[in-house]
Formats: structure tokens, sequence, C-alpha cells
């Protein structure tokens, strides 16, 4: 098995590593078609450059909510054990982490999905 | 396991000690008090006073809102009526409710003596309760607030305003500094004071959801305070940040308002959710089903709330492919929030309910909130969005959320938590007859609202005429806010006037819950007799003669032997013991800060500049006497042995310390202040074609040497604590003196940059952002002077050693977050112009 990371990843932190990755990529989209609307010629001209680098953007986003996905499927056991996790073990606290961290990964998996599909829709700086 | 209980232990010793450790004064210094319980107490007795207040304002705007033509109250009385409602129930109610409950809940929930900081938490109740008193008496004087809660620019920057825009901006800035404090106080609370064995798969959800919005607080509200600070800076001083004119925009502030304002809303609601969180397993019976679901929903939440600010702004001619982002996300925030209605149903279908006056209001509070909660998905489209902006449906949509997902939840906790607080029972007819009221009365006020918003009817009107069909809409939405007024004044009666007759609590744990706060005695004040080991999540189910051995003294942390108010602190993940901590007790210190600082920001509404210079310095000086005297103190002996073999060091520096996380997240917070401010400078040029109006710059000679002075202090500061450690303390003073003056220079430096180039920041917003960057970053330098010298004399007077150090290393963290913010001023003043 491949290591990205250290087997067992003992920080709070990775809980949120895909909520991070939504928020910058949300941020990245808004603020790239805020300048691009709003200062022509900045960003290019061509709206259509903008939906392709937003394609790309969420293609690089949601592959690194896998890649935290499978890093929590892998903490989690790979589904070994049901939850509730509530025994007073190290290793039931950590696959409580892995079980959150991997809702989690799904939540903004859809979360990423939603922010980019107005690009399929709209098609310039209508106001 | 009972083998601590050795025979020589003498327990009625024990208790005595930890009695008079614990022990409030007496007269009216138990004013003086810090105790979670008081404070909490107090916190939760004033923010319900506000909200009935802000309640009468309500009954007021519908008295006046029952006929057409009426003319009742006065137009402008009108206007400051709505204002303040909904200021004081936003402000003073919804938000500081919850830190009221979190203060008062978390120890005893965490297995905690106290929270780790009680003085921060007096501070913060004092500082609520001064501004609060401030802000809601303007309207006696005819001086409330009256451009409404979200105060818009240009009418709010206005002479129509009048001084009440200054008391809304000044007084809840206050408010939003205690509100921080809170949020520090709650992080490191739940991260490092849990109980021991209580790992993060097994604290309460109650803490969860608390540590995430202490988190969300955190990214929230500073973006208001900068905001804040922007606007302030316009009414006082003529700074054009919001006159298009000399190139501002009223836009800004609706952005800064709002990226605070739309997560409040989660603020407000994420809490009331962790009260059903606990209240819901107790009358199932059983554990809640999908606890790590609660946990994907709180944080989820957490994050996409910050998603959605826009929505309140897609009448404001936005490009549409921005708004339909923020469409997007306002969709998805639906389903963490779905996710926690579904755990709520599926542990009640599988446990057997008890339909207790708590579950009451926990059912209607849901009914009312999903049905806000789908308005909110109809108003998240932005086509649908454009037909009821700023109509009454809005107004509609936003009481069933506040109202359904907070309002009725804290009723549940009131009633369920009560005999927490005196030991008795509130009424149970009492409390059935204000459910049904509340409830009924809350659907007849606000459902009609709906369709007078959807015939057209604009908030915040201050009257109609007869004909165009808003009148029994009307009518019938005023008499349901006094069906809904009686409900609430029966449960106020039931709380202040009732006292004697109410049965009193027959056991210690009237519901038979099974989390922890349980153990609580409310006649004395100690929180928990001695601190138990936790296996479960509900321990007060799972772990046999718990309750019994906590009570008799057999767990950790038994006695107050060195007469010091103690309370364990634990590491994060698994919660294993690390530290005995010595927390701070009863003090004037506190009501004095906050009533420097209070004064500082009336001072300012007046404009009485002296005054407000004075009282700023005395404040500044409080602070430092607060820390000299009570943090950091070298403990006579390095360990404490706390039962049951268990020894544990008391002072501990770095990461390890709760002091060092409270920097750590006050800094953070404090960034999001600064980036604010960095989001309106490139705000600015994003909507101007040149963004600098012809102004010239601060050039780039002096921003740089502002910043390699200002690198070279965090170097000086850095060293100082690696020389104090390992060199020696000679060394570590002459550093901290260096890295002082190295400061000052930055400061000297920085300012230098606009004022040599002559910038005017009244003649265009460019040169007043810049000005205003640059003064953030000295004011942060000589902050940071003022911990270098606090270092320097508690090394002086040997209060700061080699192993004790806890000092110098909070200031170095503090240095890292000042180089960061040195870096980025200088580099989007000086360089970014020069860059284009």
């Amino acid at each position: 098995m491949w290591r990205l990371l250290p087997r067992e990843v003992e920080s709070l932190w990775t809980l949120f590593t895909a909520p991070i990755v939504w928020a910058l990529h949300f941020l990245a989209c808004y603020v790239g078609a805020a300048i691009f609307c709003e200062k022509p010629g900045f960003l290019g001209t061509d709206f259509q450059n903008l939906r392709v680098a937003i394609a790309v953007l969420t293609i690089l986003s949601l592959a690194m909510i896998v890649v935290s996905a499978i890093l929590a499927w892998r903490q989690w056991g790979f589904g070994t054990g049901d939850p509730p996790h509530d025994d007073p073990t190290r290793r039931d606290r950590l696959l409580f982490q892995g079980y959150a961290t991997l809702l989690l990964s799904g939540l903004s998996f859809v979360a990423v999905v939603f922010t980019a599909l107005p690009v399929l829709f709209v098609t310039e700086c209508l106001r | 396991m009972n083998d601590a209980s050795t025979p020589e232990r003498d327990k009625a010793a024990e208790e005595a000690q930890l009695r008079a450790v614990w022990d409030n004064p007496g007269g009216w210094r138990y004013w003086t008090s810090v105790n979670n319980t008081q404070i909490g107490l107090w916190y939760g007795a004033t923010a319900f006073a506000f909200m009935l207040f802000a309640g009468l304002l309500a009954l007021l705007v519908r008295a006046q809102l029952a006929v057409p033509e009426n003319d009742l109250i006065s137009p402008e009385l009108y206007n400051q009526a709505f204002t303040l409602h909904g200021t004081v129930m936003m402000f003073l109610f919804a938000v500081p409710i919850f830190e009221a409950v979190a203060i008062f809940l978390l120890p005893p929930m965490l297995g905690a003596r106290e929270l780790p900081f009680p003085r921060l938490g007096a501070f913060g109740f004092w500082s609520f309760l001064i501004g609060g008193v401030f802000v809601c008496g303007s309207i006696f004087f005819g001086a409330a607030p009256n451009s409404g809660w979200f105060m818009y620019p240009p009418l709010a920057t206005s002479e129509q305003a009048g001084i009440g825009a200054d008391i809304w901006l000044l007084g809840l800035s206050f408010i939003e500094v205690a509100s921080l404090a809170a949020a520090v106080e709650l992080i490191v609370g739940i991260m490092k004071c849990r109980a021991p064995g209580m790992r993060i798969n097994l604290m309460p959800l109650f803490a969860w959801y608390l540590l995430i919005v202490a988190g969300m607080i955190l990214f929230a509200f500073p973006p208001l305070i900068a905001g804040d600070l922007l606007f302030e800076m316009q009414r006082m001083f003529d700074w054009p940040f919001f006159d298009p004119e000399r190139g501002g925009d009223p836009l800004l502030w609706q952005h800064l308002f709002w990226i605070f304002g739309h997560p409040e809303v989660y603020i407000i609601f994420l809490p009331a959710i962790a009260l059903l969180a606990m209240i819901i397993p107790t009358f199932a019976g059983r554990p809640i089903v999908g606890y790590s679901w609660i946990v994907l929903a709180a944080v989820g939440t957490g994050f996409l709330s910050f998603g959605l600010w826009v929505h309140h702004m897609f009448a404001t001619g936005l490009p549409q492919i921005s708004l339909a982002f923020f469409s997007a996300a306002s969709a998805a925030v639906a389903i963490p929030t779905a996710v926690q209605i579904f755990v709520f149903i599926a542990t009640m279908l599988a446990g057997r309910m008890i339909f207790s006056i708590p579950m009451l209001f926990a059912t209607g509070g849901i009914a009312i909130f999903v049905m806000g909660g789908l308005t909110g998905v109809m108003v998240a489209l932005v086509p649908f969005d454009w037909q009821a902006h700023d109509s009454y449906f809005i107004v509609a949509h936003l009481h069933y959320v506040l109202i359904g997902g907070m309002l009725f939840p804290v009723f549940a906790g009131l009633y369920y938590y009560y005999p927490l607080i005196d030991g008795k029972y509130m009424s149970e007819s009492v409390g059935r007859l204000a459910f049904w009221l509340m409830f009924t009365g809350f659907n007849i006020t606000f459902f009609p609202m709906h369709l007078a918003g959807l015939r057209g009817m604009p908030r915040r009107v201050y009257t109609y005429p007869a004909d165009i069909g808003w009148d029994w809409l009307n009518l019938t939405s005023t008499m349901g806010a006094v069906v809904l007024g009686i409900g609430m004044f029966a449960v106020v009666v039931d709380v202040t006037l009732h006292r004697p007759d109410r049965p009193p609590r027959r056991k210690q744990n009237p519901w038979n819950a099974g989390t922890l706060e349980w153990l609580n005695e409310p006649e004395e004040n100690w929180g928990v007799r001695s601190i138990p080991h936790i296996e479960s999540r509900y321990p007060l189910w799972d772990q046999k003669n718990l309750a019994e051995e906590v009570r008799a003294g057999d767990w950790y942390l038994a006695d107050a032997k060195e007469g010091r108010r103690e309370t364990l602190v634990t590491s994060v993940l698994d919660a294993e013991p690390e530290q005995v901590l010595r927390v701070s007790g009863t003090a004037y210190v506190t009501i004095v800060s906050a009533a420097l600082l209070g004064t500082v920001f009336v001072a300012l509404t007046f404009k009485w500049w002296l005054i407000s210079l004075v009282s700023g310095v005395a404040f500044v000086a409080a602070v430092i006497w607060w820390l000299w005297t009570g943090s950091g103190d070298i403990p006579e002996k390095e360990n404490k042995d706390i039962g049951r073999g268990v020894s544990l060091p008391l002072y501990v520096s770095g990461v390890k310390s709760t002091g060092w996380w409270a920097m750590f997240i006050t800094m953070t917070g404090d960034s999001t202040a600064f980036v604010s401010l960095v989001f309106g400078y490139f705000f600015y040029w994003t909507i101007h074609e040149d963004f600098t109006g012809g102004v010239s710059g601060p050039g780039a000679f002096w921003p740089m040497t502002a910043l390699a002075l200002f690198a070279a202090a965090w170097a000086a500061t850095l060293a100082a604590r690696e020389a104090n450690r390992r060199a020696g303390i000679g060394v570590a003073r002459v550093l901290l003196v260096l890295g002082a003056a190295f400061s000052v220079g930055g400061c000297a430096a920085a300012l230098a940059g606009p004022w040599t180039s002559g910038m005017d920041p009244t003649a265009h917003v460019y040169p007043a952002i810049v000005w205003t960057l640059v003064i953030w970053a000295a004011v942060h330098g000589a902050v940071g002077v003022l911990m270098q010298l606090y270092c320097l004399a508690r090394s002086l007077a040997g209060r700061l050693t080699a192993r004790h150090d806890m000092d110098l290393h909070n200031v170095a963290l503090y240095w890292h977050f000042m180089l960061v913010t040195a870096l980025i001023t200088f580099a989007v003043v000086g360089l970014f112009p020069r860059a284009l």
C-alpha cells in the first residue's frame, strides 16, 4: 500500500481537509469570476477560458477530496468495523476519526460539484 | 477500582478545603465571582432580559402595523424600534445566550471544575452587560439606531442616522470583543479540559457543536469588526470607504456585514441544535443514532455557512455567475442541516419517547425550523429571491428559522436544565400551556407574513393603505404576536415568581440522563467532587457506580490542599492527563477592565477624545495588572499528586499550555479581521479602472524598511526565547530590548510611508485604505513592544526563568502572527501598486 501520509495521522486537523478544499475551490471560483467580470481584460476576455479554468480547478479539487477520502477510508479500516465507534480505546477513536472524515469528504465532494455547476449554464458576465 | 480510598484520607476535611477554595464571597463582593456557574447564570439571565425587552419592541412594531394608516407611534420611533428589535435579538440575545449556556454547562459536561480562563469569561460578561445596556438604553433618549439591523450605508452613514449609528457600531464592537473572548475560552476548554479518558469519539455532542461554533466565531465576527472600523472611520473622520464620489463603495459594507451575518445564523442555530442533541437521547432513553453523522453535519454546516453570504445580496447587481456560486452553496447547506433533523427523528423512532415539556419545545421547534428551512431553499434560488427580496416573505422566513431553530430549543433547554440551576423543576402545567400558546401564537403571527410578502408588502414599512389586501393579514399577525407574548410571559412568571411552591428535585439525575453534567450538585460551587475517568459517551448509563464514586471523592483531584482552584488539562485527542491547571479566582480586575474598555467605546460615541484616551491607557494598564497578578505563576512545587497514583506537572509552557492555545486562537481571529481589511483593499482595486484615483502611493522604501525592522524584531524575540532556555537570561534580556527597539522603528517606518508621500485619507478611498492597513500593522507592532517589555519585566522580577518561560513562548507566537501581518501589509501597500 502506498503512503501519502503516515499510517495513522494523530491529528484533529485531517478531519477538516476536504471542507478546506471546498472552501479554497469556492473562493477561487468566486474571486476568479469576480475579477474576470469586474476588470475586463485583466484575466483575459474570453469567458470560455474562465469556464475551462474553473473546470480544471474543480477536477483538481475533486481529486484532492478523493485522496482525502481514500486516506480516511484506510483510517476507518476499509469499513471493517461498524459504527458507533464508542469504545474507550485509541483504536475506536481512530476509526471514528476515519469515518467522520470519510463522511465529510463525501459532503465536500457534492458541495464542490454544486459550486462548479453554474459554469455549465452561465456563458457570460450577465448582470 | 476503589483502591484510592485509603483509610487515612479525611474526606470531610477534603470537602471543607474544596468548599473553601471554590467559595464565593458574600455581600456585594458576590459580584466579583468568576466561577463558571455564576457567570453562566448572570450571562443567561441578562441575555434573557434583553430578549424580553426586544420582544416588547416587536409588540410595539406589531401594534403599529395592526391596522392600515396607523399612527400609534411616530415613524422615527418605529424605525428605532424595529432596528433595535433586530439588533438586540441577534447581538444581545441569540449569540450571548449560547455563550451563557456553554459557560454554565461545559465544565460539568466535560468533567472539569472550571473553564481554563475564568476571569476572561467574567470580563466577557461584564463587557456584554455594559455594552448591552448602552445600546438598549439609547431608545429612551430617542437616540437608538434607526437604519435597520444591518446598517446599510449610505443611509447609515448619512446625517439622518444620527448618533444611533455610532451607538450601534461602537456598542456592538464592544460586545463582539466579548464574543471573541468567549470563543477563546470555549475552544481551549473543549480541547484541553476534558475529563481523563474522554477521547474525541466520546465527547458529548454539545461539546462538538460548541467547538465548531466557537471556531466559526473566530472567522465570522472579525470581518464585522473590520467593517465597523471602516464605518466608524467614515462617520468620525470622513474617510470615504463607502462614499462612491471619492472612490468608496457601499457594497463593501454589505460584503463584510454578511460574511459575518450569514455564518452568524448558524452560530445561533448550531448551539440550539446541540441542546436538542443532549435532550433527545435522554427522553428517547437511548444513545443518539449516528453520532459521527452529527459531527459531519456540524463541521459541514460550519464550513458551508461561509459560502452563503452573497445570497443576502442577490439584488445588488453582481454578475450572475457570482450569484450562481452562492445559490449553489445555499442549496448544498441544506444537506448537512437535513442530516441533523433525520438523526433526531431516527433517535426518536428507535427509542421509547417520553413527551416531557423539553421534548414538546424540541419537536415544536424542529417542525417550525423545517418550514423555515424550506422557504430558505426557495429564497436561495436567485429568480425567486428577486421577487421576495426585502419583502415580508423574508421576515417570515427568518423568524421561522430563528424561532424554530433557536428560541424553541433554548426554551427546551431551559426546562431540561432548570434542575441544575436551583435543584427544582419548573411547572409542568405552566410549561404545557406556555408551549401551546407560543406554538400557535408563533404560527398565527408569522405564517400570514409569507402571504403579505408575496402580496408585495416591503419589510420595515411604517404603514400601508387599506385597500391593497394587506390589512387582515397584518391584523392576524398582530393578534398572533399577542398570543406568543402571553406564552413567553407565562414562562417568565414561572421562572421568577413561582419559586417557593415548585416541586423539589427528587434525585440528582431527574431525567435519568446519561451525560456527565447531571453529576453536578447545584448546592456546591466546586463543579465535581472528584474528576472521573470516562469510558463511554453516556457515562452515567454505562459506568456503574460512577456517580457514587465521584461524589465520594474516589477519583482524581479530590482535594485542594494548597488552597488553589485547580482543574485537569488533558491531551486533545485521547484526553490523557497532562497538567494540573491552577485557574484564577474571584477578582475586581475583570469588572474594572470591562468598565474601562466600555468607557473607551462610550466616550468615542460622543467624541470625548480625552476621556477615551485616558480610559484606553487605563484599560491597558488594568490588563497588564491582570496578567501580571493572575497568570504564569511559578508553582511552589513541580508536580501534584492527583490521586490513584497519578502525578502531574503544575506548570507547562509552549504548545502544551492553555495560554499558548489562547494566544493562537485570539490571533487567528485577529488575522481574520486583518484579512478582511486586505479584502477591502483588493475590493477597491477590482471595482475601479485605476483604484489609486491618481493619488501617489506610499512608495516602496518605507514599507520595505518597516518590513525589515519587524522581521528583525521577530527574529530577536525568537532568539530571546531560545537564549532564555539555553544561553542564559542576560542574553535573552538584551535580545528583548533589541526586539522592542526594532519594532518601535518598524512602527515609525510603517507610518512614514503614507505620511511622507502626503497621502490625505479624506481625499480618496485609496489613501484611506492604505492608512488603515498601515495603522493596523503599527498598532500590532506597538502591542508587540508591550509584550516584549512585559517579558523583560517578568524576567527582571524573577517570574520568568529558563524553566518557567510560558510568557516568552506566547509572545514569540504573537510575533509569528505579527511577522505575517507585516509581510502582507507592506507587500500590499508597497509592492502591489508597482507590480501593476
